[in-house]
C-alpha cells in the first residue's frame, strides 16, 4: 500500500477462521415485499424478491451473481449490507453471526463489507471534493482529519488517480471511469475484506470497463480482498469470477465454479442465458432466440419450478413441485442445480438420463 | 465515397458536421461523417459515449435542439433533408424514414393507448380511415409477435413489460413501411434473452420489408449480430468502415483493434485485459489531428498535427489512420512499422 494505515481505527481486521472458513456464509436469506392494497380492496400481493437463498464466499475469491432484471440479485446485495432488513436468514461473517446480541454489529459489518453501485455519479455527494468524499467514512470511524486525508490521498494513488490532480475536484469534473475509481477508493477506506460490486462496471464504456476490471483485479491481490460481483454481463462475470450463482425470480437455480457453469451448464435457464450472449463472429450469428417472452413478474411467481413457464422441457412435475438444489453430478461435487431433470427420482421423463439435457 | 447517383441508394450522408453552440462553450460532436447505404442494407454504427453516433442519427431526422449547428448533406431516397422546411420534414418522419430508441417511452405518449398511437400515425401519413388504420395497427402488433395483440391495442405504454414496449415501438416505427429505419441502441436496456428476441425480430422485418437500417450500438456483439457493414466512430468521425466480417477478421484502425481486444472472450478467463489507456476526448475544439492519437500506442508525430484521410485497405474496407496512408498493398503489411510514404 502506498500509505501506511495511520491508525488502528481503520487498520485491516485480522483473519479469524483461517483460509478454509468461508468469509461469508448466507443461509436461507429471504425478503418479501408486500404491496399496498388497491383501491378496490384487491392487491395485497407479495413480491418474492429474494426467496430462501443460500451461498458462501471463500476468502480471496470472487462470487459472480447473474440473472435478468427482477431476479433479486441487487436486493440480495442490499440485504447483505443491511440497507434493507431481511425477513429471514442467517449471515455469518468469518465465523461470526451478523446481528443479534453476541454477533457482529452492523457498524462492524459495514467496516468489513462495502459496496460499489452502478451509478457512479448518484453515489457521490456533488458538493463535496473528492478527497473529502473518500476520507468521510474514516472520519466517522474515528480517524483524525489529517490521517483521514493522508489515507484518502494514498487511496487515490492506489486507484490510479493522481492526488495532486484530483483531490480537490468535484464529482462532476470527472469522467464516469474516474468517478467509479473514486467510489472504489471510498469503499476501501475502512480496509474492508469483502466488496460487493453491484453492476459496478456496467455503465462504463468498453475501453474504460477493461481498465476498471484490471484495477479491481490488482486491488484484490494487493489487499487480499474477496468480491461479490453482480452483473447482467455474462462475459464480464466469466472473466472475473471463481464461482457463479445463477438467479431466477428470487431463487438460485444453479451454482458452481465458473468453468463448470460456463462449460457444462445444467439448468435450462442457465443454458438459455449463455446462448443469448451476442456473437463474437459475424459469420456465426444467433439463429434462434433461446427463450421467448420476458422474465415473469416476481409478484406472485409461478408455482412449482419458477422457470417452467418459459422452459422447453417443462412437464407436469415442474408445474407442481419446486425443485431443490442438488449436486449436478459433474464430479466436482460443488456444482449444484435446481432442476427436476437433474434428479433421477423426480418423475421427469428426462430425469437422470445423461444425454437428457445435452444440447 | 458517395454513390448518390446509384438508384439503389437509400441514404447518403456527405460530410455531416454537428456543433452544439451555447454561450459557455462549443461542442464539436460530429466532425465530417460520410457514408451511403443501399436499399436493404444494415449498417451498424459502433462507438462509445460521446463518439457522435446518436447525434448523427438525430441529425438525420432533424431531431436535434436549436443549439445544434448542422452542415453537410443528408439525402434520403433523393430528398435533401438538411434545410428542408419543417412541415415537409414532418411528412418524411415516420413515413419514409423512421426511428426507434433505447427507451420506448421516448416514442410513446403516456396518455394514449398503443393502438391509438399506431393508428394515428397511419391516418396522418396515409389518410386512411380510422377503422382501416386500427386494423393495420392490429396486424402490426401481431407482426412484431406481441401475444394477445387485440387486447394489447387497448393498453397504455406503462401497462406493458420492457420487451413488449420495445416491440410495440417497432410496430409504431414500421407502421408506414419506411424505406429507412434509424435504430438508436434499441436493445441496450433489455435483458440478454429479450435483447436476442428483439434483434432477431428486427433482422426478420428488415429482410421482409427490404429496409435500409442504421443501427447504432456500443456493443460489438450486438453490431455483429445485426450488421452487414460496420462503421466505427470515434470523436465524431468514422475511423473505420467495412463489411462486418472484414472488421471482425482484419480490423485495421488501432482503436477498432483495441475495442476488439478489450471485448471479453472465452480465452480471457482470469487473464489480464488489454485495455485502451485513457478516456475519449472532450470535443471542445475542432480536432486538428487524429483524435485517438493521445491513447494510441502506435502514434507517430504526424498524427497529432494533421487529419488522416480515409484510405482503402480492402474490399469496401476503409480506414482513417496514417499507418495506412499510402499504397494499400504496402499499408496492410506495415501496420507495425511507421509508414514513410506520407510526404
Amino acid at each position: 500500500m502506498s500509505t501506511p494505515v495511520a491508525s488502528t481505527a481503520i487498520s485491516p481486521r485480522p483473519d479469524r477462521g483461517g483460509p478454509m472458513q468461508p468469509l461469508l456464509n448466507v443461509e436461507g436469506l429471504r425478503k418479501h415485499f408486500r404491496l399496498k392494497r388497491g383501491l378496490l380492496g384487491g392487491g395485497g400481493a407479495v413480491v418474492r424478491a429474494v426467496d430462501d437463498i443460500s451461498f458462501s464466499v471463500s476468502k480471496g475469491h470472487t462470487l459472480g451473481i447473474v440473472g435478468e432484471s427482477g431476479c433479486g440479485k441487487s436486493t440480495t446485495a442490499r440485504l447483505l449490507m443491511h440497507l434493507i432488513e431481511p425477513d429471514a436468514g442467517t449471515v455469518v461473517f468469518d465465523g461470526d453471526p451478523v446481528g443479534g446480541p453476541r454477533g457482529v454489529s452492523l457498524r462492524e459489518l459495514r467496516r468489513q463489507m462495502q459496496m460499489v453501485f452502478q451509478d457512479s455519479y448518484a453515489s457521490l455527494n456533488p458538493r463535496a471534493q473528492i478527497a473529502d468524499i473518500i476520507a468521510f467514512p474514516a472520519r466517522i470511524h474515528g480517524l483524525g482529519a489529517r490521517d483521514a486525508r493522508d489515507r484518502a490521498a494514498g487511496l487515490l494513488e492506489q486507484v490510479g488517480l493522481r492526488p495532486g490532480q484530483f483531490a480537490r475536484r468535484y464529482p462532476h469534473e470527472l469522467s464516469g471511469g474516474q468517478r467509479q475509481r473514486v467510489n472504489i477508493a471510498r469503499a476501501l477506506v475502512l480496509s474492508p475484506r469483502l466488496l460487493i460490486l453491484d453492476e459496478a462496471v456496467s455503465a462504463l464504456d468498453k475501453s474504460v470497463e477493461a481498465q476498471v476490471l484490471n484495477l479491481l483485479a490488482d486491488l484484490k491481490q494487493q489487499l487480499s480482498l474477496s468480491y461479490i460481483f453482480i452483473s447482467h454481463d455474462l462475459n464480464v462475470v466469466r472473466h472475473v469470477s471463481d464461482r457463479v450463482l445463477v438467479m431466477y425470480l428470487g431463487q438460485v437455480v444453479e451454482s458452481g465454479d465458473t468453468r463448470s457453469i460456463f462449460r457444462t451448464p445444467r439448468h435450462p435457464y442457465t443454458r438459455a442465458l449463455l446462448s443469448a450472449v451476442p456473437t463474437t463472429d459475424p459469420e456465426r450469428r444467433t439463429a434462434v432466440a433461446p427463450l421467448t417472452g420476458d422474465p415473469p413478474n416476481p409478484i406472485n411467481p409461478p408455482d412449482g419450478c419458477r422457470f417452467h413457464t418459459r422452459c422447453a422441457f417443462a412437464e407436469a412435475v415442474c408445474r407442481k413441485l419446486m425443485p431443490r438444489m442438488a449436486s449436478a453430478d459433474s464430479g466436482a461435487g460443488d456444482h449444484l442445480v435446481a432442476c427436476h431433470m437433474a434428479n433421477a427420482g423426480s418423475g421427469h421423463s428426462q430425469a437422470g438420463s445423461a444425454g437428457g439435457m445435452s444440447a | 465515397m458517395i454513390t448518390a447517383d446509384d438508384t439503389q441508394t437509400a441514404v447518403s450522408v456527405d460530410n455531416l458536421a454537428v456543433r452544439f453552440v451555447t454561450r459557455e462553450r462549443t461542442l464539436y460532436a460530429v466532425n465530417g461523417v460520410s457514408f451511403s447505404l443501399r436499399q436493404g442494407e444494415v449498417l451498424g454504427v459502433l462507438g462509445e459515449s460521446g463518439s457522435g453516433k446518436s447525434v448523427t442519427l438525430k441529425a438525420m431526422l432533424r431531431l436535434l435542439p436549436g443549439s445544434a449547428e448542422i452542415s453537410g448533406a443528408v439525402r434520403v431516397g433523393g430528398d435533401e433533408i438538411i434545410g428542408l422546411p419543417e412541415n415537409a420534414m414532418e411528412r418524411l418522419r415516420g413515413s419514409r424514414i423512421s426511428m426507434i430508441f433505447q427507451e420506448p417511452m421516448t416514442a410513446f405518449d403516456p396518455v394514449f393507448t398503443i393502438g391509438e398511437q399506431i393508428a394515428e400515425t397511419i391516418v396522418r401519413h396515409e389518410g386512411t380511415s380510422w377503422r382501416q388504420a386500427q386494423r393495420r395497427a392490429l396486424e402490426l402488433l401481431e407482426r412484431v409477435q406481441i401475444p394477445s395483440a387485440r387486447q394489447r391495442l387497448g393498453n397504455y405504454p406503462h401497462e406493458m413489460s420492457g420487451g413488449m414496449r420495445q416491440r410495440a415501438m417497432i410496430a409504431l416505427a414500421l407502421a408506414c413501411r419506411p424505406m429507412v429505419l434509424l435504430a438508436d441502441e434499441p436493445t441496450t436496456a433489455l435483458d440478454v434473452t429479450v435483447q436476442m428476441q428483439v434483434l432477431l425480430l428486427l433482422r426478420e422485418l428488415q429482410r421482409e420489408m427490404g429496409m435500409a437500417v442504421i443501427f447504432v450500438t456500443h456493443d460489438i456483439g450486438v453490431a455483429f449480430e445485426i450488421s452487414d457493414r460496420l462503421a466505427v466512430m470515434y470523436a465524431g468521425r468514422i475511423v473505420e468502415t467495412g463489411p462486418a466480417v472484414e472488421i471482425a477478421r482484419n480490423a485495421a484502425h488501432p482503436y477498432t483493434r483495441g475495442l476488439l481486444r478489450s471485448t471479453l472472450k472465452q480465452r480471457d478467463e482470469g487473464e489480464r485485459l488489454k485495455a485502451i489507456p485513457g478516456a475519449p476526448p472532450v470535443l471542445s475544439s475542432a480536432p486538428i489531428g487524429c483524435s485517438f492519437e493521445p491513447r494510441c500506442d502506435e502514434a507517430m508525430p504526424v498524427c497529432a498535427s494533421s487529419l488522416p484521410t480515409s484510405d482503402t485497405v480492402g474490399s469496401g474496407h476503409q480506414v482513417r489512420c496514417f499507418r495506412f496512408g499510402c499504397a494499400p498493398s504496402q499499408a496492410v503489411s506495415t501496420s507495425t512499422n511507421p509508414g514513410n510514404c506520407l510526404g
